[in-house]
């Protein structure tokens, strides 16, 4: 019997996760994939919002604020990547004008400190590549870029280290309310708690109504993106957003922590909650925005182009309820989610204590987490020292992001382990650079073969099905 | 008079030739810009061959690459492959090592060094 | 202090080595990060290499032994499993392996010679999914060919580069059914010999002026949607024709990894992706070679061989202290010309001007002018953006001459 039960291992559940954890509790997360962050926490813009965006007095408004207070320091004990490379709001004439200063307005009300409004000119000073056409710009100090993935990796595997369980391929099908505790079911497998959060995602409206809740609609919204050269990282410092308008949010144009270029997303509803494929107009879109807003953007540098699904609720603001004392929601946790995310996890745990969780501290919480990409980011004495302890730290595998043997083995071992090779990416960035795996996949199959024990048939892109080769040669008969 | 039209493929030049027939007769070879292309476009017309590359799975289960040591006829390719595919090569082994003799008339010879140290 | 190091062991590195011990240098390093040397070559199976050097058909493995004998008959040093981190302009090499850690190398004179990538799937933006199933061309040779592994059973090709079009054919062998080679291009990036034996003989169609717009399969690669394009290479809708296929190999170009070159403030040529060099293939920083697939890419070995060599010979004349640049000679070329490879002269010899057309040439004239003067010109009668061409320029023409232009004409049949 644990005491909770999330369902879901993106960045919400893991957020959660780990704010529990500090705590004399049995927890455990339930996961369909075969990993963690395979939701709309795979793909997503990873902006800390400063929060001018949510409407004054909204959960959004309030969760956003606060979140993006508390992320530097989480990502600090994380070991995460963090960068306060403050946002741009960027306007095009007097409309434009109108809705910067209502969303100034807006952020001063919410909280938002330093926000200023610049003219074009002061702009273009302070990021030198927008357009001649910009106007006008929100300036907000205060936002920042995290990697999605790698923070809820990283809040997950900081919860396992302190106890928490992760059970993944386990796909909830059946939740079953008892004397004082729920019974969560996928196929045979069954786990009973006295909590249930259901962090589920584009899933979240379908496990609420297996606890009884039908008020819940989420739907899929397509975002699709392009992922530029590293060389290209430093084109702009800010995250660029166009000035919200009848025609939508925009794209944004964003470096991101890894020093790449960041273009997108795209905005579509969907009703397919599965269906990642991108569209050629939504590339298409992109490319023609981005130009809008900045210039000399070298598209052929584009290393990548991905989809992501992101979750959107039906009520405008996030969906954190309690049908019933022992069942939290979180659904629809829709842009600023990321932001967001430890601030839910916070106002979550006081919903639990307040039905009845007893809390009490666990003496023995470590939040720090060792960072990732040890090596590549690393001094030279400190790398020498690595090698010295582990020689697999000498070999270079992913010779674009400068990946060690030794990382990649540490992502297969450490929590929560690397399964596939989609896993070892969001982990070590190996087969995220330039090649995007041409040299060094093979490789890191080999070395997932070995460190998981089985044959190299059965290795992975991402989980079961995504198998990366048919079979041996000479045993595979001719049609 | 019939013309066939084929492609040298020798070399990497890539030659268009052009053979002039009457009947099964050969009447004219053109296009080639060496004496190895008339030698191929006949051979070409009459039995046509290739050298096969391709792998040998090892002892060990790594592989090794090797070849037919001179041309087989075209239409055993994939015959010539079941047979290679069935066998399994002896450690160690050098380049040029006989490892099958006279699979449809040639020799599957090694193109690679495996098994000695450090291989 | 070392002589020279050679960064990289393939078939460039090697020759360059060679070559540059010939000439008397004996304090030589080649820094390789595999654990053999012969890079790509090793993985390239099929017969087709040396036909030039050494007058006989060979496989990639045997050709890349004849350079490693000399190697290790000549026993020049290499460093395996280690990969370089930084080269700085003044020829200091960081580099890391297992057993030294992070170490410098501080070298009289460098030669360049890393090789070149694939371009990777993303670049390609290709609307869709992305499941497993989809390689590089290389890739996919790689696990067949080194680690005995069939990536999938049905099969669709992008791109008709010469490492698509011989892993057509492997993937036949093996037992997989290829069922279509697509080329964006109104004709074929690979050598005619390659579409002959890798696809006729295999009864595989080439559809020219194709192209991959969708891929589908969640988890694995179910099929693509190919489409004709237009002249602007646009797709037509109309065209779209649904393959069911495993995997998706894409061989579209290969690009010079230049990564290092760019940390030593070495200038690069936006066309080749390589670094801009003299004719001694001396970058625009002094002691620095490059050669081979680094500084572009070449169709045939054979000829990485001979620049390498050209390369390691000058390396050795630069730490001797016998070389000179007594001019500075800009070499331009028109539109109807990609790139040419040396991009400047720094002495007035005998030299040869390798370049690239831009399209696919009948009866052309090639003409070198020399400050606006013609001063050498040759006919040819068929010209493929695929095939490498050379020119070769008599020193004595070069005499007061400040600059050189190729120009492409097409003449009247």
């Amino acid at each position: 019997m644990y005491d909770v039960a999330i369902v879901g291992a993106g960045v919400v559940g893991g957020m959660l996760a780990r704010t529990l954890a500090a705590y004399d509790l049995s927890i455990c997360i339930l996961e369909k994939e075969n990993d963690v962050a395979m939701g709309a926490t795979r793909a997503n813009s990873g902006i800390v919002h400063a929060g001018y965006d949510a409407e004054e007095g909204s959960l959004k408004a309030r969760l956003n604020v606060r979140g993006a207070e508390m992320m530097e320091g989480i990502t600090r004990e994380l070991g995460v990547p963090y960068r306060n490379n403050g946002s741009l709001v960027i306007g095009f004439g007097e409309e434009d004008r109108r809705t910067i200063e209502g969303l100034y307005a807006r952020g001063c009300k919410n909280g938002v400190r330093d926000l200023r409004i610049l003219e074009g000119e002061e702009a273009r000073e302070l990021e030198p590549g927008l357009s001649e056409s910009v106007v006008c710009a929100l300036y907000a100090p205060t936002a920042a870029i995290v990697c999605p993935y790698e923070l809820a990796i990283a809040a997950i595997g900081n919860a396992m280290d302190n106890g928490v369980s992760l059970k993944l391929h386990f796909e909830v099908g059946k939740i079953e309310k008892k004397e004082g505790y729920y019974e969560i079911s996928s196929g045979e497998e069954k786990v009973s708690a006295r909590f249930v959060v259901n962090a589920a995602g584009l899933y979240s409206d379908e496990i609420a109504a297996m606890a009884g809740d039908h008020s819940i609609q989420v739907h899929p919204r397509r975002g699709e993106y392009l992922l530029l050269d590293k060389d290209c990282g430093n084109l702009v410092s800010h995250t660029i957003f166009r000035t919200p308008s009848h025609r939508g949010k925009g794209i944004l144009i964003t470096p991101t922590v890894d020093g790449n270029l960041l273009l997108g997303p795209t905005s579509v509803d969907m009703e397919d909650k599965e269906d990642r494929s991108a569209t050629e107009e939504g590339f298409a879109r992109i490319v023609e925005q981005a130009r809008e807003n900045v210039k000399n953007i070298p598209f052929r540098k584009v290393i990548t182009s991905f989809c992501g699904l992101r979750a959107a609720g039906n009520t405008g603001d996030f969906i954190i309820t309690s049908p019933e004392p022992g069942f939290v929601n979180a659904a629809g946790i829709e842009s600023p989610g990321l932001t967001a995310a430890p601030a839910i996890g916070e106002y979550i745990v006081e919903m639990l204590k307040s039905q009845g969780l007893v809390l009490r501290k666990k003496e023995d919480f470590h939040p720090v987490r060792r960072p990732a990409y040890a090596f590549r980011n690393a001094s030279v004495e400190e790398k020498n020292e690595m090698i010295r302890r582990d020689k697999s730290y000498g070999r270079v595998v992913c010779r674009c992001e400068t990946v060690t043997e030794g990382e990649i083995l540490e992502a297969i071992r450490t929590n929560p382990p690397a399964r596939d090779l989609d896993g070892i990416k969001r982990r070590t960035r190996a087969q995220m650079g330039r090649c995007q795996g041409g040299f060094c996949m093979p490789y890191i199959a080999e070395l997932l073969s070995r460190e998981m024990q089985i044959p190299f048939e059965e290795v992975t892109k991402s989980g079961k099905g995504s198998e990366i080769v048919a079979g041996r040669t000479k045993e595979t008969k001719a049609k | 008079m019939t013309e066939k039209n084929m492609t040298c493929i020798i070399c990497p030049m890539g030659c268009s030739i052009i053979v002039k027939m009457e009947g099964q007769e050969i009447k004219e070879i053109s296009g080639n810009t060496c004496k190895r292309g008339a030698a191929y476009a006949e051979s070409e017309i009459r039995h046509p061959e290739r050298t096969l590359t391709t792998t040998m799975r090892c002892e060990d289960g790594r592989m090794l690459s090797v070849k037919t040591d001179r041309p087989i006829p075209k239409a055993r390719l994939m015959d010539c492959m079941e047979r290679i595919n069935s066998h399994v090569a002896a450690l160690p082994v050098s380049i040029g090592d006989i490892l099958m003799k006279d699979v449809f008339g040639s020799n599957i010879v090694a193109t690679e060094n495996k098994g000695q140290e450090g291989r | 202090m070392t002589d020279l190091v050679i960064i990289g062991g393939g078939p460039a590195g090697m020759s360059a080595a060679v070559a540059a011990y010939e000439k008397g240098v004996r304090d030589i390093l080649i820094l390789e990060r595999d654990e053999h040397l012969g890079g790509i070559l090793q993985q390239c199976i099929h017969n087709g290499f040396g036909l030039h050097r050494f007058g006989e058909e060979l496989t990639g493995p045997e050709y890349a032994w004849k350079y490693e004998k000399k190697v290790r008959e000549l026993g020049i040093s290499v460093k395996y499993r280690t990969m370089v981190l930084a080269v700085s302009p003044d020829r200091i090499i960081t580099a890391a392996n297992e057993e030294e850690g992070i170490f410098t190398v501080e070298a009289k004179a460098v030669v360049l010679a890393m090789g070149c990538r694939e371009r990777p799937k993303g670049a390609l933006n290709i609307a869709g999914t992305r499941p497993a199933g989809i390689f590089s061309a290389g890739t996919a040779q790689k696990l067949v060919n080194q680690k005995g592994y069939l990536p999938g059973k049905s099969v669709v090709i992008l791109g008709s580069g010469d490492i698509g079009l011989i892993m057509a054919r492997r993937m036949t062998l093996e037992g997989a059914e290829v069922k279509a080679v697509c080329e964006l291009m109104p004709y074929s990036g690979g050598l005619i010999r390659n579409i002959e034996q890798c696809l006729n003989d295999f009864g595989i169609p080439l559809k020219l002026s194709h192209t991959v717009v969708e891929i589908h399969g969640r988890e694995k690669l179910e099929g693509v949607t190919i489409a004709k394009v237009d002249q602007n290479r646009n797709p037509i809708p109309e065209t779209r024709e649904y393959i069911a296929c495993d995997t998706l190999l894409l061989s579209v170009g290969l690009i010079p990894e230049n990564e290092l070159s760019v940390q030593a403030g070495i200038q690069l040529d936006a066309v080749t992706g390589g670094a801009v060099v003299d004719q001694d293939r001396e970058t625009s920083r002094q002691g620095i070679f490059a050669c081979g697939n680094v500084l572009h890419v070449h169709d045939l070995v054979d000829f990485v061989s001979e620049e390498a060599e050209t390369a390691g010979k000058n390396a050795a004349a630069y730490i001797m202290g016998e070389r000179g640049r007594s001019c500075d000679i800009p070499v331009s070329c028109d539109k109807k010309i990609r790139y040419t490879v040396p991009q400047r002269i720094t002495e007035r010899k005998d030299l040869t001007i390798f370049f690239r057309v831009a399209d696919r040439y009948r009866n052309v004239k090639i003409t070198v002018l020399g400050d606006g003067r013609v001063v050498h010109s040759v006919r040819k009668l068929r010209m493929a953006p695929g095939e490498m061409e050379s020119i070769r320029l008599k020193g004595e023409l070069l005499q007061d001459i400040s600059r050189i232009r190729l120009e492409l004409e097409e003449m009247e049949a």
